[in-house]
């Protein structure tokens, strides 16, 4: 196991930053860990990294116990979000900063920092200094800096978060491919959903201090565990179940819905891209629906209806299917849904409902 | 040094009459004496000038200048980086106060501040007498000098690098630190690199200081030729005594000591620009 970190928990003051996290981070594997800023994200990042105590709990390094190691003897690579370069130092010398503490021979640094300079396609920059580098640049810099001593695990926080956007984009596919050629245990944090999805093997959800749910992108999207990963994992509508149940019903296809015991409220969450929309009835459970805004967005229109009974409703259609619709603002339609997630909250688990 | 200028479009055309008014107030009153002063220092030759420099008592005056003041900025550049360093990175009840005592020196009257000393470590006082039984002299005695000057520059090293240190991005230490760094070598190696440019601005401003200083050095020296009297009490007995040129020719060296580091502080300000630069 690349890192294991079990039961962990901190306090700031009367605020429970950490509670009771545990997960693995398998060998090898790039895992991110998103959530919410306040989620704990960052801080289990750092004491997993040893530059933060934690009140309980332990961290395994490679199989190793390093709960009560130094930050120093830990052996991790740490990727700060405002790249952290040695302001004074060169290139060269940023990325030979480690190896030097490691007292490696001279020439064997030489080598090394050339691999390293030329793995993060900065081969010509190694006299600059930090400065004179754009930020993408940086932090390719900051990461041939964490690598260059060979870390047990790489650790980045919200690596690309100081970056505009379409340096994030580049950044981002450039650091799975490197990963694919490094392959060193990594653990990112973001709050980033697109970049957790694109980037990572595993994504590890946290909200308020506590994992919500850990699974691969895909598995998490389809299955999410909670409530909480439903709407943070892309837009949802969220219903309440009289309007689910107020649904015009052909008498051949019921509703697959069971009525909720009476035990705690029930929440109903629908995918913008899980609800059809049609002219006429066909059949299918559907709200009569009037169209409010239609927002084209290349492959796909959004649109936002409002139901009978005021509910607003977001909609995703591709852009054939609004075509072949011929849809206008202010028209009257109707809309199914194809896929639904109901949380009851006094239950842990979720039903989900193909109709 | 080039300074910016910014010209802004709804500049009033009296600008001109503004300008040459600050300008010459300027030229009043600082080009002025100070070009009348070194005029007259080097009228009567460059023999007369060298003879009133190598006069022994002059030259000794300046050397005890320069000696003390260096004593004075190496004992400030440690404790003035180490109490910036506390004062930053450690939390204590009364910081505060603490915080607002450091000006103290700035405010204290130098002839009071040499009276506070002579009281504590004069020869009649406890202490003093202590310490003279060692054969340690304070008061009347070059230590003295030294101790005048730390008091009056106090701040200068404290207050220069304090603002660097709060501005420090502690992530670059971390980074050290996950390097495999300890603490000693992140000090070496990492912060004082970025507190060196400070250290040295402070330590610059507080030897300037210290040449010209005059009122506290007045009262812990006394009148001791040749043992604690220092340049600037050497230019007043001198012209005290009638010899302004000696006096003048002294004022001119320090005059120049002083502006070498005013080049010297521009210097260091031009390169922290740009290594500061993000």
């Amino acid at each position: 196991m690349g890192i294991a970190v079990r039961n962990l928990s901190k306090r700031f003051g009367n605020f429970h930053a950490v509670d009771d996290v545990s997960f693995e981070v398998p060998s090898g594997e790039l895992v991110a860990l998103l959530g919410p800023s306040g989620s704990g994200k960052s801080t289990i990042l750092r004491i997993i990294a040893g530059l933060e105590p934690a009140d309980g709990g332990s961290v395994e390094l490679t199989g190793e116990d390093a709960t009560n190691l130094p930050v120093q003897s830990r052996g991790v690579g740490f990727v700060f979000q405002h790249y952290a370069l040695f302001r004074h130092m060169t290139i060269r010398q940023n990325i030979a900063f480690g190896l030097e503490i490691q007292k490696l021979p001279k020439p064997e640094v030489r080598v090394r920092v050339d691999e390293l300079l030329e793995l993060v396609q900065l081969g010509g920059y190694a006299g600059r200094y930090p400065s004179q580098l754009s930020g993408g640049q940086r932090q390719r810099v900051a990461l041939a800096r964490a690598l260059a001593p060979r870390p047990k695990v790489l650790l980045l926080d919200e690596p690309f978060g100081a970056l505009d956007s379409k340096v994030r984009e580049e950044l981002r596919t450039w650091l799975r491919k490197l990963h694919d050629e490094v392959h060193v245990t990594s653990l990112f944090v973001t709050h980033d959903q697109q970049e957790a999805f694109e980037v990572s093997d595993q994504v590890v959800v946290l909200n308020r201090g506590k994992v919500e749910q850990m699974g691969p992108p895909q598995l998490l999207y389809e299955k999410p565990a909670t409530a909480f990963v439903t709407q943070f994992l892309g837009s949802v509508n969220i219903l309440r179940v009289e309007t689910v149940l107020g649904m015009d019903q052909d008498d051949e296809r019921p509703l697959p819905l069971e009525l909720p015991g009476t035990d705690g409220p029930v929440l109903v969450y629908v995918r913008p891209h899980d609800l059809d929309v049609m002219k006429i009835r066909n059949g299918r459970p559907a709200w009569p629906a009037r169209i409010g805004k239609l927002t084209p967005l290349g492959g796909t229109v959004r649109l936002e209806l409002t139901l009978h009974d005021g509910t607003s409703l977001l909609v995703e259609l591709t852009r054939e299917r609004a075509l072949e619709l011929n849809l206008h603002r202010g028209e009257d339609v109707f809309v199914s849904p194809k896929d639904m997630k109901v949380f009851h909250e006094s239950k842990a688990f979720v039903e989900n409902y193909v109709i | 040094m080039a300074e910016p200028t910014i010209s802004s479009p709804s500049a009033p055309p009296s600008g001109l009459i503004l300008r040459s008014l600050t300008l010459g107030y300027l030229g009043l009153m600082v080009v002025l004496p100070l070009v009348a002063l070194t005029i007259q220092a080097a009228e009567p030759g460059a023999g007369a000038f060298w003879e009133q420099l190598t006069n022994p008592f002059a030259l000794h005056a300046l050397r005890l200048t320069f000696i003390t003041a260096f004593a004075m900025v190496i004992v400030n550049i440690v404790t003035g980086t180490a109490t910036a360093w506390v004062l930053v990175r450690y939390r204590f009840p009364g910081k505060g106060l603490v915080n607002a005592l450091i000006d103290m020196p700035f405010a204290v009257p130098t002839v009071v501040a040499g009276l506070m000393l002579v009281v504590l470590f004069g020869p009649s006082s406890t202490l003093g007498a202590i310490l003279g039984k060692y054969g340690w002299g304070v008061i009347y005695h070059k230590p003295g000098v030294i101790l005048a000057l730390l008091f009056v520059t106090y701040p200068f090293v404290i207050r220069s690098v304090q603002p660097v240190l709060l501005e420090m991005d502690a992530a670059e230490e971390e980074a050290a630190a996950t390097l495999g760094a300890g603490s000693w070598t992140i000090f070496r190696r990492v912060t004082l690199p970025t507190l060196w440019p400070s250290i040295l601005t402070g330590a610059a401003l507080s030897f300037s200081r210290a040449l010209g200083e005059f009122g506290s050095v007045a009262m812990v020296a006394g009148n001791h030729p040749l043992e604690t009297k220092t340049a600037p009490l050497y230019i007043f007995g001198e012209i005290e005594s009638e010899n302004r040129h000696g006096a003048m020719v002294v004022s001119v060296v320090l005059l120049a000591c002083s502006l070498l580091i005013l080049i010297f502080l521009n210097v260091l300000q031009k390169r922290g620009g740009r290594a500061h630069v993000h």
